[in-house]
């Protein structure tokens, strides 16, 4: 068989994107998926962020399996039984649409078919084993029995990436950057969801992201709206989870058994569960994204934007393999496959307005480390809250008074509280 | 030697859920895909082929939207598959479906050996195997473990449960096969890629068969009268205490009182 100008290994929205642009510029291109379909194999949130998807794939929401269009965001604390919420909400009934809600075993697939479309070749059931290297530079991917050479390799296999590692260009992640993500797709009837998140048509949803109750684990938690499915699930830190002598199941029961949280999945059914490792990501965690005849993109380049309010995986990871594509084109032109002949592909990706928010927000990783921000801010809240609102025996504090007294219960003092502002502020405010 | 096989774009069994109140079974949303037993049939038509030489191809009855469904059928080596587009609404009537296929098989001319599954993973009615050996004249070796050729004729041993019974037929001769047969092949990363080339066909069983969508209507004459589930429900009984002789006397107890084992006093 001939030498294809790319081979790309995964065909989620990096890998498919990838091939749809290189494929459209005219580049033969065959991508690689393990799953037996494109979206079989990942652990995914589900949330896409639209902008980047309607510049490569425009009004992709009229033809692709979205779920619902966001309406509403919130960002909910979860004291013992109590809740504090900050929520966002209007009307997301026509374009220009922020975000939607996937399911990536319906999602991926259409990816794959526009990539097909355009002319790549999606060969899913089959695993890329190692790459192939010479004089180190790689040159192809042995997979399914067979070797398969190419000028350029995108690796594109998600958050898991093992081949580079393997091939010994890229260390071992340190455990303290990885998270494991712990998720459910719980089904319940269309109208209930419609109700239960005050959705206007089915066509509207809703996106939760939650703090607290999570076992003594760092991390958060998310309900997702589908069209007749909620994801939901909790993404914690892999040391914390160690530490806390818990299985990760245990956290998602402890999560889902939260009043609030039951209350939103009542009477559903799961119909999915799974669980992956994840990596953190983080703007100061970026590798070097470009080598001799390969490129990584996407969740294999540890290419992820989490500040607490929004969490950002499959649109920088589109962002990334356009910006790749570019650069792939270009070294096609110049026939230069080198680390140099590619090098353009960093550049491109740096001028993206994904990588300025990595850049925007890269103070908040700290605070995804905080754990006063996790185990006891979300009930002290809670605490301050039901002071705020409750008439007792006992005589109403005005807001600082009740503060200062539930710090004292909480075992935090006024360094650490300021400490902590200044941290979230330089986060995610200033 | 020519080999037609027929496969089938099945229903996935495996992801039929039963609502435990109604017993109805949830079709909405199962996913179809070509049957666990075609993969069977395909590594015998295929082995066969690669022994004797040959050609190979396979025929299904199923909706359009199958068509992308056959690529790892193709690439296990098949020359072409040839899918007949559904002429009725829902599913096929095996009678029907038999009628079908022995038209097609007719179609593809000089068939020397029809190779099926002995029963389908989504409608396990055993019937269009001898019915369609018995459309197309031909013998048929059925529950077939090995299939060979020798002289001139089909040979195989047939799994009759308690024994095993060696028997052969003149060709043309269909043979339908379990799954115990043989363990399929996993295609390569380069087979799956050139078979990607391969055609399907598309056939319509009035302009390419000649047959009439009205009389196969007439001919289904198994109706489908209601499909319902059974639930099975756990005993679920907990034996809990730290007297371990204790323990397991009330667990041959409960043995014996659901003549899961028996004995006397």
């Amino acid at each position: 068989m001939d030498e294809f100008d790319v081979v790309i290994v995964g065909a989620g929205p990096a890998g498919a994107t990838a091939a749809y642009l290189l494929a459209k510029a005219g580049l033969s291109v065959v991508v690689i998926e393990r799953g037996q379909e494109p979206g079989s194999k990942n652990v995914s949130g589900g949330l896409i962020y639209a902008q980047i998807y309607d510049e490569i794939y425009p009004n992709f929401w009229e033809e692709a399996p979205v779920e619902r269009a966001i309406a509403g965001h919130s960002i909910v604390f979860l004291g013992d039984t109590a809740v504090t919420a900050m929520g966002y909400r209007d009307e997301a009934t026509a374009p220009p649409y922020n975000a939607f809600s996937v399911l990536r075993a319906r999602f991926d697939p259409w990816l794959a078919a526009q990539a097909e479309e355009a002319g790549a070749m999606v060969m899913p059931g089959f695993t890329v084993d190692e790459l192939v290297m010479e004089d180190g530079r790689v040159t192809g991917v042995k997979a399914g029995g067979d070797e398969l050479p190419a000028k350029v390799v995108v690796i594109a296999e998600g958050t898991r990436s093992q081949l580079l590692k393997q091939a010994g260009l890229r260390e071992d992640y340190d455990p303290k950057d990885v998270s494991i993500g712990i998720k459910e797709v719980i089904q319940l009837p269309e109208q209930t969801i419609t109700d239960r998140f005050q959705c206007l048509t089915a066509d509207e949803g809703a996106a939760y992201t939650l703090v607290g109750h999570t076992a003594g684990a760092e991390g958060g938690g998310f309900i997702y709206t589908n069209r007749d499915t909620l994801s939901l699930g909790v993404v914690v830190k892999i040391d914390s989870v160690y530490k806390s002598k818990r299985h990760p199941h245990e956290i998602l029961d402890e999560f889902k058994s939260h009043p609030f949280v039951a209350r939103l999945i009542n009477g559903g059914e799961v119909v999915e569960y799974s669980a992956q490792t994840v990596h953190r990501g983080g703007f100061h965690l970026i590798p070097k994204m470009v080598g001799d005849g390969y490129v990584v993109a996407g969740s294999a380049a540890r290419l992820l934007l989490n500040n607490v309010m929004t969490l950002r995986g499959m649109d920088v990871a589109v962002a990334s393999a356009a910006a790749a594509a570019q650069a792939i084109i270009e070294a096609k032109e110049k026939d230069d496959f080198s680390a140099a002949g590619l090098a353009s592909y960093e550049r491109h990706f740096q001028a993206t307005s994904v990588y300025k928010d990595m850049q925007t927000f890269k103070n908040a990783y700290p605070l995804l480390e905080n754990k006063r921000l996790f185990h006891v801010y979300p009930d002290m809240v809670c605490d301050i809250m039901d002071d705020m609102f409750s008439v007792r025996a006992q005589p109403a504090k005005k807001g600082y008074r009740a503060l200062r007294d539930r710090m004292k219960e909480h075992d935090v003092s006024l360094w650490e509280l300021a400490k902590d502002m200044v941290q979230i502020g330089k986060g995610i405010a200033i | 030697m020519k080999i037609a096989v027929c496969i089938k774009y099945s229903l996935d069994a495996s992801e039929v859920k039963v609502d435990p109140a109604s017993k109805e079974l949830k079709m909405a949303g199962v996913p179809y895909k070509v049957g666990v037993i075609d993969k069977h049939v395909l590594e015998t038509a295929v082995t066969l082929k690669e022994t004797y030489g040959g050609t190979v191809h396979a025929l299904t009855v199923g909706p359009t939207k199958a068509k992308e469904s056959f690529r790892e059928a193709l690439a296990f080596g098949l020359e072409d598959v040839t899918l007949i587009e559904n002429p009725l609404e829902g599913e096929v009537a095996p009678d029907v479906t038999a009628v079908i296929l022995a038209k097609a098989i007719e179609k593809l001319g000089d068939v020397d050996v029809v190779v099926c599954g002995e029963v389908s993973d989504d409608g396990f009615t055993y019937q269009v195997p001898p019915r369609l050996a018995e459309a197309l004249h031909m013998p048929q070796i059925s529950f077939a473990r090995t299939a060979a050729i020798e002289d001139g004729q089909l040979v195989a041993d047939r799994d009759l449960e308690d024994s095993v019974q060696t028997v052969a037929a003149p060709l043309p001769a269909l043979i339908s096969v379990m799954e115990e047969c043989n363990t399929p092949r996993r295609p390569t990363l380069l087979e799956a890629m050139k078979a990607k080339k391969k055609p399907v066909n598309i056939w319509n069983v009035e302009t390419d068969l000649g047959l009439s969508i009205a009389e196969l209507q007439q001919k289904a004459a198994l109706e489908k009268v209601h499909a319902e589930g059974v639930v099975v429900h756990r005993k679920q009984y907990v034996l809990k205490g730290d007297d371990l002789n204790a323990l397991s006397n009330e667990l041959v107890d409960l043995l014996l009182a659901d003549h899961i084992i028996e004995g006397g006093a």
